[in-house]
């Protein structure tokens, strides 16, 4: 299948928007990833951020015009991923269930599935990273097995700590950071996925892949420990 | 060493923000009327990367334990030297002791505070700019507190011949053609793809003054009120980037103009974008003000930005000429 030419237009003056398609699509969303990698050397570009089908380039307007901008980028558009870099392959260990997975029990019940039913198939899919937003180094993934959809909780928890496991609707995650949310929470990993003080910042980025790899209280508890040292 | 007596309504330090991290989800942020925070850096001689104070409205009042010079810009909130009117848009010589306080917010939204040397903290991530809704940068991520202290770096001007009193100069940066702050605001935008799809009576409620600033408004987006806009397209939206000005189209119809500190990725239609060179008066809109928008093409806007940027050079330039000051009262 020919994929259908992307579309380019400004998003104001400083920011040009460059759409592939309007689905999650892991093929949409590889040609993002691979154009940003492959414009990263791109002088007067200050971001380029990639979403589930589309690339967003900002950059500054005393070096680039709009049209000399397309121009240039208009080459690589031609390349269809076909040299993709390599997805990096992640695994996530979890503690599910237990003080950390408070929801796991409730997810289970909406499920009609039993608790270690739904943390072996939360455990065995594949996930991709479409992008991270939303907050820093919050990932966007694909991949959640569609019979552990769940909706949100009516009402959000106040705080929610960093690493928490959840389920909301048809989309799984990590939360980055200790944050109010309302997502179905069922387990908890120890890496920290953001800590601005660190090189690279984000444990993730965009175009990798992950799998969540249950781990008991006690591994939970000293590799918690291993992250906060 | 400056001490916050009182922190008044939101004062952040910022600077030019964090660039080169959207793509980790994290928000540019940085001071909302870059323009302003860049003339308040010149004045006192500073690189137009030091970190500024951000005030929101309602001004913080701080205490000089030392000496410094000093200058505000932006919006016009009151400013008084130990209870006396402050001139703004100059540099001016706070002695040791000296109390920096505000009033009743006059015209626009927020004003800067430069200190020659800059404000000192430690950067995160390239920058100073205080993040507060992911909690890092600035003062610990957060806005200034009672009884905070914040230091500025070593500055590089001449005091004045008598540090032990209050010196203005005569001189002061010619601003206003550059921020006009007349109302109703005017923001020409670069329209986005869905812009063409609004109904013709809506695209006119934009482009006359059918739209207020509503309360619900922050340094991450103004949230617009007026005649309900039509839904532009039944079609599902998947989130993509969006940037400073960006004009969002949510289901109720009422407009959300995005600030600084606005997430990395939207998934509302995009009516279109504010163009640079109206981010500083976006910046000064106040909760209550009257807005409209004037649709420019993209290659228009960016003239514009360039002109500004050459203004903005000049500017500096004849500012960096003033320096040093041996006898600036004269």
């Amino acid at each position: 299948m020919s994929a259908s030419p992307p579309r380019l237009s400004p998003l104001g003056d400083s920011a040009l928007l460059i759409v592939f398609g309007d689905r999650i699509d892991p093929a949409l969303n590889r040609r993002a990833v691979a154009l940003s990698n492959a414009l990263a050397d791109l002088p007067g570009v200050t971001d380029r951020v990639p979403a589930y089908a589309s690339l967003t380039l900002h950059y500054d307007p005393g070096v680039w015009s709009h049209d000399g901008l397309v121009e240039t980028v208009m080459p690589y558009l031609a390349d269809e991923g076909g040299t993709a870099l390599e997805d990096r392959h992640l695994l996530i260990p979890v503690c599910y269930g237990g003080e950390h997975g408070p929801d796991l029990d409730e997810v289970a019940r909406h499920c009609g599935l039993a608790p270690d039913e739904v943390i072996a198939r939360h455990s065995s899919g594949e996930y991709r990273v479409y992008f991270l937003g939303f907050t820093p180094g919050f990932a966007y993934l694909g991949g959640l097995d569609p019979d552990l959809a769940t909706p949100r909780r009516a009402a959000p928890r106040s705080s929610v700590p960093a690493g928490a496991v959840g389920i909301a609707g048809e989309q799984t995650g990590v939360y980055p950071q200790t944050s109010p949310g309302g997502w179905r929470l069922i387990g908890r990993t120890p890496l920290r996925l953001f800590d601005p003080l660190r090189e690279p910042p984000c444990l993730l980025a965009p175009g990798d892949r992950l799998r969540f790899v249950p781990i008991g209280p006690d591994e939970f508890e000293s590799r918690l420990r291993g992250e906060a040292s | 060493m400056i001490r916050v007596e009182h922190p008044g309504l939101l004062s952040t330090l910022q600077d030019l923000g964090r660039p080169g991290c959207q793509h980790m989800g994290v928000t540019p942020g940085g001071a909302m009327d870059g323009y302003s925070a860049a003339i308040a850096n010149a004045l006192v001689g500073n690189p137009p990367a030091a970190a500024v104070l951000e005030m929101t409205l309602q001004g913080p009042r701080l205490s000089f334990e030392r000496g410094a010079w000093v200058s505000l810009t932006g919006a016009d909130l009151s400013a008084e030297l130990d209870g006396r009117p402050l001139a703004c848009w100059r540099p001016v010589w706070l002695p040791a002791g000296s109390r920096l306080g505000f009033g009743r917010p006059r015209l626009g939204c927020r004003a800067y505070l430069a200190v020659a040397g800059g404000f000192e903290v430690t950067a995160v991530l390239g920058s100073r700019s205080t993040d507060l809704r992911a909690g890092f940068g600035g003062l610990g991520g957060r806005p200034l507190g009672k009884g905070d202290v914040i230091k500025a770096g070593e500055s590089t001007l001449a005091l004045p011949d008598n540090p032990s009193r209050p010196c203005v100069p005569a001189w002061s940066a010619a601003w206003n053609r550059a921020l006009p702050l007349e109302c109703p605001a005017r923001l020409r935008l670069i329209p986005g793809p869905d812009w063409q799809d609004l109904p013709d009576e809506d695209r006119r409620a934009l482009e006359t003054d059918a739209f207020r600033v509503g309360q619900a408004s922050d340094r991450m987006g103004l949230r617009l009120e007026g005649p309900p806009l039509h839904p532009v397209s039944a079609a599902e939206r998947l989130s993509a980037g969006v940037t400073f000005g960006t004009l969002q189209l949510p289901p109720d119809g009422q407009p959300i103009l995005l600030g600084v500190d606005r997430q990395t990725t939207g998934g509302y239609p995009v009516l279109g974008t504010v163009a640079s060179v109206d981010h500083p008066r976006l910046a000064q809109l106040r909760p209550g003000e009257t807005v409209r928008f004037e649709p420019i093409p993209v290659e228009r806007a960016q003239t514009l930005y360039r002109i500004r940027a050459l203004q903005l050079r000049r500017l500096r330039t004849g500012l960096d000429l003033r320096w040093p000051l041996n006898s600036p009262s004269s």
